[in-house]
């Protein structure tokens, strides 16, 4: 069956609210209304007010209220509008969510998932593209998420309502309306997956990116380079295995994302590649990513936003006429 | 006789009591004097707990406890609160809420882990129905609304009580979450110890408003104002709060008597003067003297109940006194339901160094 990303996600909702009465669906403009996005349509229609409702208009008072309702036994997963507007829930999320677990001692238990609409590419004004990952990622105890494919949304989303533990879903909201299969691998959350094998270097996406790596790859045929492409998944637990087994392999990287380049979770992956790989490579990992700005306005973003041909720029210096790892190998 | 005051979204203009400061019956009572068998266990609970807390702070000198933050003064607070909550009730409590917790049968070397500071929560939040001690300021207040809508959707009938400071108020979570209860007409009770101070920052930095209380109305919330330091009028209005079925804004004015935290020095921001005034509006000597005045508390059960809080505070000496192992691998544990790989690393990596 043929989906939009927005209709996956949209189905993944509706099946976790069949299956499980525990499941509560709320946030601004969820209900009547859908979600801007429309990834909520009908939901309220179809499973009552009392699962699927508006709330006012606060994010920390969203997050907060889940955690209660979480404590007493329900699985609420919530919405924020847009990237920018969930960090007034920031205290609530790296506060209480990801470490009342934790300090409780396993006593209490919070499966909630924020579902937060992110990154650029859409024309967004300002406050309306940022790839807030890294504040996330950087937070242990919670688990994040972020899908590439249409397929991918909806089977990360039904793992993560099911998880025990608390799940920030980003959503890339320019791949809302991409259009695929919902037939995909059932690959266990917690693993990334090989999307495009390959023999000459390992391109390292995940979300918005994954297509764009993807695209990178085709591209990269005619300049004679065999590209492998690794859709990470899930951030944080991160799949050391099959990263460093794809780089390994390949002995060369790049890792790929639209946020700010300093202090990103690219430079994690990056250390965690060069330290686990160290000498398979035959050039040190790079990374393409936005710029250390503040979002642009939307004519500019194009600027901004890695694209196929810095990509391919990137994977031009990866050290290919290296004498010295030529004759020696890695 | 039965006292049905109308809920109303602004508070009355003095604060409502039963007691007044010399522990005679207020003349002509806005509220319903609690049962003597309830005045008796207010009276016991708060010797208790003023003995609890007694024995807290002398720990913290020992340097047995990290830090405390003393709740002397506010006992008619913590113990009429709680003892109004019902069993399937929960209490979402702060760092300040020692007394209430151990009143409501949290154990008592349990309510110090936190501030002892082997671990960052000493007992299970579903055996007592009481939720982790609060740092971060009215962060607790959206937890409890949260809970408290949960019980409705799931047709249960608990209320929450959630207990913050007069500094907590100017939090926008308090104000999210004021909102959220109104809206959702949710089971929760906002219990506001108004002591005055916010650390070192007096009220009248803080709140604008003709009283904490009033702020209820902002949110469609019935607001009350009570005299805190007295505990058959806290007990009275709590209970009527959770009664109602939906939200109330209750503010107890009373008075840290203790600076905030053993680590914090009073006297640069208030003075001795204002500090024996309050004194002199002591919790526990009220009730004292009106059970007393009634008949219903003699020398012997007065004594017998001192007994039983210097047995208590005995036993919290003897459990804090004994040094504790705290195991290194503890930190790793829960962070998430299964520990992850690189966790399980990091733990392995530490026993490493600490074989
Ligand atoms: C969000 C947040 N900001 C600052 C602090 C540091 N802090 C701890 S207690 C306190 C004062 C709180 O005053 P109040 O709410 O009146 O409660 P009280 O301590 O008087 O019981 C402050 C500023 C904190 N714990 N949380
Ligand atoms: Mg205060």
């Amino acid at each position: 069956m043929t989906v939009t990303m927005a209709g996956a996600l949209n189905r993944a909702l509706a099946d976790a609210l069949a299956d499980d009465p525990s499941v509560l669906v709320f946030g601004e403009d969820v209900g009547a209304l859908g979600g801007v996005f429309r990834v909520t349509d009908g939901l309220a229609d179809r499973f009552g007010e009392t699962r699927v409702f508006d709330t006012p208009l606060a994010e920390s008072g969203i997050v907060g209220t889940a955690i209660g309702m979480a404590m007493n036994g329900l699985r609420p997963v919530v919405e924020m509008q847009f990237d920018a507007f969930a960090y007034p829930a920031f205290e609530q999320i790296t506060s209480h969510l990801a470490k009342l677990r934790n300090r409780t001692g396993g006593k209490v238990s919070l499966p909630v998932v924020i579902r937060v609409p992110y990154g650029g590419g859409i024309g967004g004004v300002e406050h309306h593209s940022d790839s807030s990952e890294a504040y996330y990622t950087h937070t242990p105890g919670l688990t994040v998420v972020t899908p590439g494919t249409p397929d991918d949304a909806y089977r990360l989303l039904r793992d993560s309502i099911a998880s025990p533990d608390p799940v920030i879903f980003l959503e890339p909201k320019r791949r809302y309306w991409a259009k695929g299969e919902l037939s995909g691998p059932a690959v266990p959350m917690d693993r990334a997956l090989v999307r495009k094998t390959g023999s000459d270097v390992t391109l390292i996406a995940y979300g918005p990116m994954v297509a764009t790596a993807l695209e990178t790859a085709d591209a990269a045929v005619e300049e004679g380079w065999d590209v492998e492409v690794v859709d990470l998944r899930t951030l944080t637990p991160f799949d050391d295995e099959t990263v460093c087994a794809s780089v390994r392999k390949t002995g060369r990287a790049v890792v790929v994302h639209e946020a700010s380049g300093f202090g990103g979770y690219g430079a994690e992956v990056v250390a965690r590649v060069t330290e686990r790989c160290f000498h398979h490579l035959h050039a040190p990992v790079l990374r393409v990513t936005g710029f250390d700005i503040p979002y642009p306005p939307p004519k500019l973003e194009e600027h901004h936003l890695p694209n196929v041909d810095r990509i391919l720029d990137a994977v031009a210096r990866l050290q290919w006429d290296d004498e010295v790892v030529e004759a020696y190998g890695a | 006789m039965v006292h049905t005051r109308e809920r109303s979204l602004l508070p009355t203009a003095e604060p409502l009591s039963l007691l007044n400061k010399d522990g005679s019956p207020v003349a002509d009572p806005p509220l319903a004097m609690p049962d003597d068998g309830v005045l008796l266990e207010l009276h016991r609970r708060m010797v208790i707990g003023r003995r609890f807390d007694t024995q807290a702070t002398a720990l913290t000198k020992q340097g047995r406890l990290a830090v405390y933050p003393s709740s002397r003064g506010q006992e008619a607070c913590q113990v009429g609160a709680v003892l109004a909550l019902g069993a399937h009730d929960w209490l979402f409590p702060t760092y300040r809420d020692s007394v209430a917790l151990v009143t409501r049968g949290v154990d008592p070397a349990g309510t110090l882990t936190l501030l002892q500071g082997g671990w960052h929560l000493g007992y299970d939040p579903y055996e007592h129905r009481v939720g982790p001690q609060c740092t971060p300021l009215a962060t607790n207040t959206l937890h409890a609304v949260g809970f408290a809508h949960a019980a409705r959707l799931k047709g249960e009938d608990t209320a929450a009580l959630v207990m913050l400071g007069d500094g907590a108020t100017s939090e926008g979570d308090t104000h999210e979450a004021l909102n959220f209860a109104g809206v959702w007409q949710a089971p929760v009770v906002f219990l506001v110890q108004n002591n005055g101070y916010a650390i070192s920052v007096p009220l009248s930095k803080q709140n604008a408003a003709p009283s904490l209380a009033h702020k209820g109305i902002g949110y469609g919330v019935p607001s009350v104002l009570v005299d805190g330091n007295d505990a058959a009028a806290v007990y009275a209005v709590v209970r009527e709060a959770l009664e109602s079925g939906g939200p109330t804004l209750i503010e107890a004015r009373t008075y840290r008597i203790e600076a905030h935290t053993n680590a914090d020095d009073a006297t640069r921001y208030r003075t001795s003067d204002e500090v024996a005034a309050w004194l002199d509006r002591d919790p526990v000597d009220r009730v004292e003297s009106y059970l007393t005045s009634r008949g219903l508390l003699d020398a012997t059960r007065k004594a017998a109940v001192a007994a039983e809080a210097e047995e208590f505070a005995a036993a919290v000496r003897a459990r804090l006194n004994t040094d504790q192992e705290h195991d290194p691998a503890s930190m790793f544990e829960h962070v998430y339901a299964t520990p992850t790989r690189q966790l399980r690393e990091q733990a392995a990596a530490l026993a490493g160094e600490t074989a």
